[in-house]
C-alpha cells in the first residue's frame, strides 16, 4: 500500500477547502463591493498609464483634492448631496423592481418645479419660502416619474424605456424655459445671445451655509434626512414592507392580497420626489444661485442621474449605506476635477471607472447569490441530520431560491 | 407652411429622414436579434458611442472609412463578447449591467477622444452612391436612392434579418431560446452559444450603428450619440420585435427629427418653440409604447438569464 492510496488526500484537502470556502465567503461576502471598486480604479489605472501619466500621481491628486483638508471634505459632501437624494430615490424603486432610469429628468422638472416657485413668490420669509420649494421640487420630481409609474403600473410599459424618453423631453422643455419664459432678459447681451439662466433667485430661498468658508449648505442636511425616514420607511412600515414584497415577488405580494399596482406606482412617484429635491439642492444650493444650462443632456445636471444609480448599487441597494456610498463617488467626482488640473486627464475617466463599477458589481451579484444558496442548502442538509423534522431554516431556502 | 410643400423641400426632407433613420435602424435591428434570443441589452448607446469613436480615429489616421467601419464593428463584437460574459454567463441584472456598458463607453469614448485627437478634425463622410436607373425616378430617386452604402445596408438588413429569424434553422434556435430556453435546452440546442452569438452579432451592428452615424457628418464630439442607442431599443418594443416593425418605427422616428428640423430653419416653428418642437421624436415615441404595449408579446424569456434545472 502506497501512501497516496491512503484516504490522505481526503484529509489534504480539508483543510485546503475549508480555507477557499472562507476565503470565497469573505470575498463574496464584505469584500465584493470594494474589490469591485478597487478593480475599476486598477484599469483606471492603466488608462491613465496610457496617457502617458503616473498613476500614482494622479490618484494622489485625486484623494487630495477630494479629501485632503476641510474644504475638500465640505466639497466632496456638497457634491454628495444630490448623489445621495438620487441613490434614495433609486433604491426605493428598485426595491419596488422598477428601474428608475429618469433620475435626470426628475431632477431637471424638480429644480424648474422650485424655480419657478422661488421666482413667482420671492417676498415669501425664508421659512415658509425654502419649505416651499423643496415641496415644489418634489412634486415636480413625482409628477414626471409618476409618468412612468403609471404607464408602468397600469399599461405595463417597460419603465427604463420610458424614463430614458422623459430624461430627453425634460432636457428640451428646460432649455425652452431657460431661453424663453424664465430667461433673464436683464443680463448684458453677448454676441451669443442671452445665457440660458433665470434671474438672481430669491435670497430667502438660499439654502443657508452650514460650515463657514466652504459652500456646504442645508442641502447636506436635507439629504441625510431624506435617507434615514427613507430607510424607515422600507424597513418600519406597512408601506415600505409592500413596496419591498411586490419588489420581491408580484405574484405572491398580489396573493396576498396588497394592491400591485398602486404600490409599484407610489414607488415610482416616491422615487422621483427624492430625485426632484436634487433638483433644488442644484439650485438653490449653488454658488450663483439660479439655474443654469448649457442646453447639453447634462448640462444643468451634471450626469448626477446616473450617477445616483451607481452610488445606490454600490450602497448595496440601501439608503444608510448609500450615504458613505454617496461620499465615495462625490469625493471620486471632485477629486477627478483635481486630477485633470495636475496630470492632465479629463474628468471622463471617472465616468469610465462609475462604468466599470457597475458592471463589476452586477456581474459579481449571480455569484454571490449562488454561494448564498449554496451556503444555505449545506445548513439545510447538515439541519437534517441532527433533526430531521426541522425545517426552520426552508422557508429562507426557498426564498433565496426564488430570488436567484 | 406652404413653402414647405414645394418640390424640392418635400424630397429633401424624405432624405435626410431616411438618413436620420438609418443608425436607429441598424441598431434596433441588432437588438431586435438579442431579445429574440432573450437577452434585453441596453448598453447599445455605450456600443455605438465607442463604435463611432474607433470608426472616427481609424478613418482619421488611414484615411479610410472602409477600415473604420471595420474596426466600428470589430470593436462592438468585443463589447458584445463582454456584454454575453455578463447576460448570459454571470447572469447578471441585465437592465442595469447595460446602463454600467452605457456610462463606461459614455466616458471612454470622450476619454479617448481627448487623448487621441483633442480638436474636432473632419473625417471624409460616406459619398452618396447613385442607384443606376432607380436614382432617376422623379421624387423617390432623390429620396431613397441618392444615400450612401451603410444606410443600403441598412434597409436591406430588414429582409434580411427577418429571412434568418423566420426562414433559417438558426433562426428558429434563436426563437425557441427567447421563448421556452428550457424546452429548447432539452432538444440539445445550447442556450448559452446561441444568446453569445445573437449578442455579439447584434452589437457588432451597434458598432456599424455608431459608424454610420459619425460618417453622415464624419465629425466626432463628446456624447455624439444623443441617447439614440437607448432609443433604438425603444423602437424594438415599437415594432413588436419584428423587423418590419422596427422598420416603420425608424422611419416614423427619422420623419419626424427631420420635419422638425426642416420647419425651425424655414422659420415655421419659432426659434422660441424650437426646444419644445424638439421634444416631438421622444413624446411620440412614449405614446407608441404606451399604444402598443399589450398588443404584443414580448418574447417569454425576455430579460432572464437562464438557469438550467431552475
Amino acid at each position: 500500500m502506497t501512501t497516496t492510496e491512503v484516504p490522505l488526500g481526503g484529509s489534504v484537502l480539508a483543510p485546503r477547502s475549508i480555507i477557499w470556502k472562507r476565503l470565497r465567503r469573505l470575498l463574496l461576502g464584505w469584500l465584493a463591493l470594494p474589490l469591485s471598486a478597487l478593480a475599476a480604479l486598477l484599469i483606471g489605472a492603466l488608462l491613465i498609464l496610457g496617457f502617458g501619466a503616473n498613476p500614482v500621481t494622479g490618484y494622489h491628486a485625486l484623494l487630495s483634492g477630494a479629501f485632503g483638508g476641510s474644504y475638500a471634505l465640505a466639497s466632496t459632501a456638497q457634491k454628495a448631496v444630490p448623489l445621495l437624494l438620487v441613490a434614495t430615490g433609486i433604491c426605493i424603486a428598485v426595491r419596488a423592481n422598477v428601474w428608475n432610469i429618469g433620475g435626470e429628468g426628475q431632477i431637471v422638472m424638480g429644480a424648474l418645479a422650485s424655480t419657478a416657485t422661488a421666482l413667482a413668490l420671492p417676498n415669501l420669509p425664508a421659512f415658509v419660502l425654502l419649505p416651499l420649494v423643496v415641496i415644489a421640487a418634489a412634486c415636480g420630481g413625482a409628477i414626471w416619474a409618476g409618468i412612468a409609474g403609471f404607464f408602468k403600473a397600469y399599461f405595463n410599459v417597460n419603465e427604463i424605456l420610458s424614463t430614458i424618453m422623459l430624461n430627453l423631453v425634460a432636457v428640451q422643455v428646460m432649455n425652452y424655459l431657460l431661453s424663453g419664459p424664465l430667461v433673464n432678459k436683464s443680463q448684458s447681451f453677448s454676441i451669443t445671445g442671452l445665457i440660458p439662466q433665470t434671474k438672481l433667485l430669491s435670497k430667502n430661498a438660499w439654502l443657508p451655509t452650514i460650515m463657514s468658508g466652504t459652500q456646504l449648505n442645508l442641502g447636506v442636511v436635507i439629504a441625510v434626512a431624506v435617507a434615514v425616514a427613507v430607510y424607515f420607511l422600507l424597513w418600519r412600515t406597512g408601506f415600505g414592507f409592500r413596496i419591498r414584497a411586490v419588489g420581491l415577488s408580484r405574484d405572491a405580494a398580489a396573493y396576498a392580497g396588497m394592491p400591485v399596482k398602486r404600490t409599484v406606482m407610489n414607488a415610482m412617484v416616491l422615487s422621483g420626489a427624492c430625485c426632484g429635491v436634487a433638483g433644488a439642492v442644484l439650485v438653490f444650493g449653488s454658488i450663483s444661485h439660479r439655474m443654469v444650462t448649457d442646453g447639453s443632456l447634462t448640462g444643468f445636471t451634471g450626469n448626477d442621474g446616473f450617477n445616483g444609480i451607481v452610488v445606490a448599487l454600490f450602497g448595496g441597494l440601501n439608503p444608510l449605506w448609500s450615504i458613505l456610498s454617496a461620499y465615495l463617488f462625490g469625493g471620486l467626482l471632485i477629486g477627478g476635477t483635481s486630477m485633470q488640473a495636475i496630470i492632465g486627464v479629463p474628468t471622463d475617466l471617472v465616468t469610465t471607472i462609475e462604468g466599470l463599477v457597475v458592471i463589476f458589481v452586477v456581474s459579481i451579484d449571480y455569484l454571490r447569490v449562488r454561494f448564498r444558496i449554496q451556503e444555505e442548502a449545506q445548513r439545510l442538509e447538515r439541519d437534517k441530520e441532527r433533526a430531521p423534522e426541522s425545517s426552520g431554516r426552508s422557508l429562507l431556502f426557498k426564498l433565496a431560491r426564488a430570488r436567484a | 407652411m406652404s413653402q414647405f410643400f414645394t418640390y424640392t423641400i418635400l424630397t429633401a426632407t424624405i432624405a435626410s429622414a431616411v438618413q436620420y433613420a438609418a443608425p436607429f435602424l441598424l441598431a434596433a435591428l441588432g437588438e431586435t436579434l438579442g431579445q429574440r434570443s432573450g437577452v434585453l441589452n441596453l448598453g447599445v448607446d455605450g456600443i455605438m458611442l465607442l463604435g463611432a469613436f474607433s470608426c472616427y480615429y481609424v478613418a482619421l489616421e488611414t484615411g479610410s472609412d472602409l477600415l473604420g467601419i471595420l474596426v466600428g464593428m470589430g470593436v462592438g463584437a468585443v463589447l458584445g463578447l463582454m456584454t454575453a460574459f455578463m447576460s448570459v454567463t454571470l447572469k447578471a441584472t441585465q437592465g442595469i449591467s447595460g446602463i454600467g456598458v452605457y456610462i463606461f463607453g459614455l466616458g471612454l469614448s470622450d476619454l479617448l477622444f481627448v487623448r487621441f485627437v483633442g480638436t474636432p478634425l473632419p473625417v471624409n463622410p460616406l459619398p452618396a452612391v447613385d442607384i443606376p436607373l432607380l436614382s432617376h425616378i422623379p421624387a423617390l430617386g432623390r429620396m431613397f436612392f441618392q444615400q450612401n452604402l451603410l444606410i443600403y445596408l441598412a434597409f436591406l438588413l430588414v429582409p434580411a434579418l427577418a429571412l434568418v429569424l423566420y426562414h433559417t434553422n438558426y433562426g428558429t434556435r434563436v426563437l425557441a431560446v427567447g421563448e421556452n430556453p428550457a424546452a429548447a435546452d432539452s432538444l440539445g440546442i445550447s442556450v448559452t452559444r446561441t444568446r453569445y452569438s445573437t449578442v455579439m452579432l447584434g452589437c457588432t451592428m451597434a458598432g456599424l450603428a455608431g459608424s454610420t452615424l459619425l460618417l453622415l457628418d464624419g465629425i466626432f464630439q463628446e456624447n455624439l450619440t444623443q441617447s439614440a442607442g437607448f432609443i433604438a431599443v425603444a423602437l424594438v418594443y415599437f415594432g413588436a420585435w419584428r423587423p418590419a416593425g422596427v422598420m416603420t418605427g425608424s422611419l416614423l422616428y427619422g420623419v419626424v427629427t427631420a420635419v422638425v428640423l426642416q420647419w425651425k430653419s424655414l422659420g415655421i416653428i419659432p426659434t422660441s418653440a424650437a426646444d419644445l418642437a424638439a421634444t416631438a421624436p421622444a413624446v411620440i415615441t412614449i405614446l407608441a409604447l404606451v399604444a402598443l404595449a399589450g398588443r404584443f408579446k414580448q418574447p417569454a424569456a425576455l430579460g432572464k438569464p437562464y438557469l438550467r434545472g431552475a
